[in-house]
C-alpha cells in the first residue's frame, strides 16, 4: 500500500493551488498520495497542526518559532525537514532616498521608517530588532509605518515591502525595509529607480520557510515525502516549472540554526507569546 | 576567474557581464567578483540566490560559485526542425517557437491540427506570400473614389445589388482562412502567413464594395437565403483540403472571371477598379489551393476521390435551395445592359452567358490541372453551386 501524506500550507497568492496540485500530481506518479490543507492566516494552520489535521507544515519562519515554542510547552518536538535552496542565508536591507541626510542607522533617531505587515519576519521584525540590537527601539527612537499587506501571510507577499519602498520614494517614510534581492528587484521594475537610494545597514543573514513535522507525523510516509523532494532536479522538464512557479532550483535538508536573528525579534517584541500560550493550553 | 566590474552595479546592467563570467567557468568553480559600486555586495547575494549560484562574502571577497540550473534548463532541449526545411510532421511541443529555435523540455504542447506537411504545404507559398506582400494595396487611393457615376438611378440599385453579394462571399472568403490559420502548426510559417495575408485581402474587398454600394444609397441591398445557404456549406467545411478545394479552386476560380466581368462591364470607373483590384487579389488565392492541393494529392492519390465527393455532397445539400438569386442575377444583366434599352438588354444577357460558360471553362481547366480527367472535370463543373462562390 502507498503512503499518503498530508501537508498544510497558506494560500498567500491563489498561484499555491497550481503550485502545490503540480506536487501532487508528480508525488502521485512516484506512488505517493499526496493532499493539502489549504489556511488563509499561518496561526490557523499551526494550530490544526497540532491538533493533527495533518502532517506536514510549509511554514513561515514566524511559523516555525510558532511551532517550536508550542511545542517545547507541550513536551513535544518539532523538526524542519527540507527547505528551499532560496531560503538560505537571506538579509534584509534598510534604505534611504540616496539625497537624504541619513547616513547610518544612528541617524535614523527620530525619522520614520516603513516596513512591511506587522509579522513580516524579512520586512519587518528583523529590521527593527537590527536597530534594536543599535540602539534605537522602535517606536521610542523612531516612528514605525506598517504597511499591512495580508497580515496572517507572515508577510509571504511582497505587496507590503513594495508599499513600503513606494512611500519611500513619495517622501512619506525616510527609510524602508526590504529583503537583500528585493531591492534589486525593485530597481528592476522601477519601484526604486537605480540611483534613486541608498542602503544604509543590512541585516545578518537569516533563514526563511521550511516544511515542519511533529513527533507523531508518520515515519514511512515523511520519509518518502523528504527523499521525493530532495530528488527534485531542476534538470527534469517535469519538475522545472513547479519548482520555478515556487521559487527554488533546489530543496535542501532542513536546518534550525539559522533562525536565531528572527528568535531575539520576537523575544524582544514579544510578537508570538501570547499566541503560543493560547494554542497551547487549547491543545494540552 | 577574476571579473572586474568598476562601478558598474548589478541594477545596472552588470549582471549579464557576471553571466558571461559564469558561463566561462564549470559549474562548481568560482568567479572572483571586484567593484566598487555601492550595493554590489547586497545585490550580489539576493542574484545568486535568484539564479541558483552559491554566494561568498569573505570579508569583503566577493565569490560566485557557479550552480548547475542554467546548464540543467537546457538539458534535453529540442532543435524545433531547420531554418530553410519543413518536416514531415511537425512537434506539438514546438509550439509558436520559430522553425529551428531551441525549444526548451517541458515546454507545453499546443493543439494545432493541421500539423502534417502534405496537408498543407506547398513549395510556392513562400513566393506567394512575397508576392502578396508586395502586392497589398491602400484602398482609400487605389480607387478613384470621386470619379464620376452618371447611368441611371435603376442601374445603380443593380451596382448596389451586386455589391451587396460580393460583401457576403467576401466575409465567407475571410473567415474561412482566418479559422484554419490558427489550426496550421506555425511550423508552416509560409503557409500560415499566406493564409493570415489572404485574410487581409479579403478584409480589403470588404471594404472596398461596402464603400462602393454606400456610395449613392445608404444601405445596402437584399441578401437571400440561398446564397448564404451555399456559403454556409462553405463555412461549416471542417477539412483544410476540401475547404481550400471547394473556397479557394472553384469558388474564388469562379469568382475571378465574376469580377474580370465586372471590371470590363461596370458602368462607372469605379466599380469597374474594385473589381479589377479584388481580382488581382484572388488571383493568388486560387494560385495557393490549386498548389497545396496538387502537393496534397501527389502525396495521397485518393485525395482526388475524397475532392470529387465533397463536391457531390456539396451539390445534394443545396439541390432545394434557390442557388444565385434572381435579384442577382438580374442586376447582372441590368449592369451588363447598362440601360434598358431592348437591343442593350439583348447584349446584356450575351454577355451573361458568355460570363457562364468562361466560368465553367476556369473551373473545368483548374480541374484537370488537379488530375481530372475532362470528363469528370466536366462533370463536376457543372455540379459546382449556382451561387457562383
Ligand atoms: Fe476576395
Ligand atoms: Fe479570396
Amino acid at each position: 500500500m502507498s503512503n499518503t501524506i498530508i501537508m498544510g500550507a497558506v494560500a498567500y497568492d491563489p498561484k499555491v493551488v497550481t503550485i502545490w496540485d503540480g506536487f501532487k500530481a508528480w508525488f502521485k506518479e512516484r506512488g505517493l498520495n499526496f493532499d493539502y490543507i489549504l489556511y488563509e492566516n499561518y496561526e490557523r494552520q499551526v494550530e490544526s497542526h497540532f491538533k493533527g489535521h495533518y502532517d506536514v507544515a510549509w511554514n513561515s519562519p514566524l511559523a516555525w518559532l510558532q511551532v517550536k515554542a508550542i511545542a517545547e510547552k507541550l513536551g513535544r518536538k518539532a523538526e524542519a525537514i527540507a527547505m528551499r535552496d532560496t531560503d538560505c542565508d537571506l538579509t534584509s536591507v534598510i534604505v534611504v532616498r540616496a539625497d537624504s541626510e541619513i547616513q547610518s542607522v544612528e541617524d535614523l533617531r527620530g525619522t520614520s521608517i516603513g516596513v512591511g505587515a506587522g509579522d513580516s519576519p524579512q520586512a519587518t521584525l528583523i529590521p527593527l530588532v537590527h536597530l534594536a540590537e543599535a540602539g534605537l527601539s522602535p517606536e521610542e527612537d523612531l516612528r514605525v509605518r506598517r504597511f499591512d499587506v495580508l497580515v496572517g501571510k507572515h508577510g509571504d507577499h511582497i505587496g507590503g515591502e513594495r508599499d513600503a519602498a513606494q512611500a519611500l520614494m513619495q517622501n512619506e517614510v525616510d527609510a524602508a525595509c526590504m529583503i537583500d534581492g528585493n531591492h534589486l528587484l525593485f530597481g528592476r521594475e522601477g519601484t526604486l529607480p537605480s540611483g534613486a537610494t541608498r542602503i544604509i545597514a543590512q541585516t545578518g543573514t537569516y533563514d526563511h520557510c521550511n516544511f515542519t513535522i511533529l513527533d507523531d507525523a508518520p515515519k514511512p510516509a515523511v520519509a518518502q515525502f523528504r527523499e521525493l523532494l530532495l530528488s527534485m532536479s531542476y534538470d527534469d522538464p517535469a519538475v522545472r516549472p513547479l519548482l520555478d512557479l515556487e521559487g527554488l532550483k533546489v530543496w535542501k535538508e532542513g536546518r534550525t540554526d539559522h533562525y536565531a536573528l528572527l528568535e531575539r525579534a520576537v523575544a524582544r517584541f514579544k510578537t508570538i507569546d501570547g499566541f503560543v500560550e493560547d494554542v497551547a493550553s487549547r491543545c494540552s | 576567474m577574476l571579473l572586474i566590474l568598476g562601478d558598474l552595479g548589478l541594477n545596472e546592467g552588470a549582471h549579464l557581464l557576471l553571466k558571461r563570467a559564469l558561463a566561462g567557468v564549470a559549474v562548481g568553480d568560482v568567479v572572483l567578483v571586484e567593484g566598487s559600486a555601492p550595493e554590489l555586495a547586497v545585490h550580489l547575494r539576493g542574484w545568486c540566490r535568484a539564479q541558483g549560484h552559491e554566494f561568498v562574502d569573505e570579508g569583503g571577497r566577493l565569490q560566485v560559485r557557479r550552480g548547475s540550473a542554467q546548464s540543467g534548463r537546457w538539458r534535453g532541449a529540442e532543435r524545433a526542425g531547420e531554418a530553410t526545411k519543413v518536416v514531415e510532421q511537425a512537434n506539438p511541443t514546438w509550439g509558436l517557437a520559430g522553425r529551428s529555435a531551441t525549444v526548451e523540455a517541458g515546454a507545453p504542447s499546443f493543439d494545432f491540427p493541421l500539423r502534417v506537411r502534405d496537408e498543407v504545404w506547398a513549395e510556392e507559398a513562400a513566393r506567394l506570400y512575397a508576392q502578396a506582400a508586395a502586392a497589398q494595396w491602400d484602398p482609400a487611393t487605389a480607387i478613384p473614389w470621386d470619379a464620376p457615376i452618371e447611368h441611371p438611378d435603376e442601374v445603380e440599385d443593380a451596382v448596389v445589388q451586386v455589391m451587396t453579394y460580393l460583401v457576403e462571399n467576401e466575409t465567407a472568403a475571410l473567415i474561412i482562412p482566418a479559422r484554419f490559420t490558427a489550426q496550421i502548426h506555425p511550423h508552416f510559417r509560409e503557409v500560415m502567413q499566406l493564409l493570415a495575408i489572404q485574410v487581409a485581402d479579403e478584409a480589403r474587398h470588404i471594404e472596398v464594395f461596402t464603400r462602393r454600394a454606400l456610395l449613392r444609397r445608404p444601405r445596402l441591398g437584399l441578401s437571400t437565403a440561398g446564397a448564404q445557404t451555399s456559403l454556409k456549406t462553405l463555412v461549416d467545411e471542417p477539412d483544410f483540403a476540401l475547404s481550400s478545394f471547394l473556397l479557394s479552386v472553384l469558388g474564388e476560380g469562379t469568382f475571378l472571371s465574376l469580377l474580370w466581368f465586372l471590371h470590363e462591364f461596370a458602368p462607372d470607373p469605379i466599380t469597374s477598379e474594385v473589381a479589377r483590384m479584388a481580382a488581382q487579389d484572388e488571383a493568388r488565392h486560387v494560385a495557393f489551393g490549386l498548389a497545396h492541393l496538387t502537393h496534397h494529392i501527389q502525396a495521397d492519390p485518393t485525395l482526388k476521390e475524397r475532392l470529387a465527393m465533397a463536391v457531390h455532397r456539396r451539390h445534394d445539400a443545396l439541390a432545394h435551395s434557390a442557388g444565385l438569386n434572381e435579384e442577382v442575377f438580374d442586376a447582372l444583366l441590368l449592369l451588363a445592359a447598362g440601360s434598358w434599352q431592348p437591343d442593350d438588354l439583348r447584349r446584356g444577357w450575351q454577355r451573361i452567358q458568355k460570363l457562364e460558360s468562361d466560368m465553367d471553362e476556369g473551373r473545368r481547366k483548374r480541374l484537370q490541372r488537379l488530375g481530372f480527367a475532362s470528363g469528370d472535370a466536366a462533370q463536376l463543373s457543372s455540379l459546382h453551386t449556382r451561387n457562383f462562390m
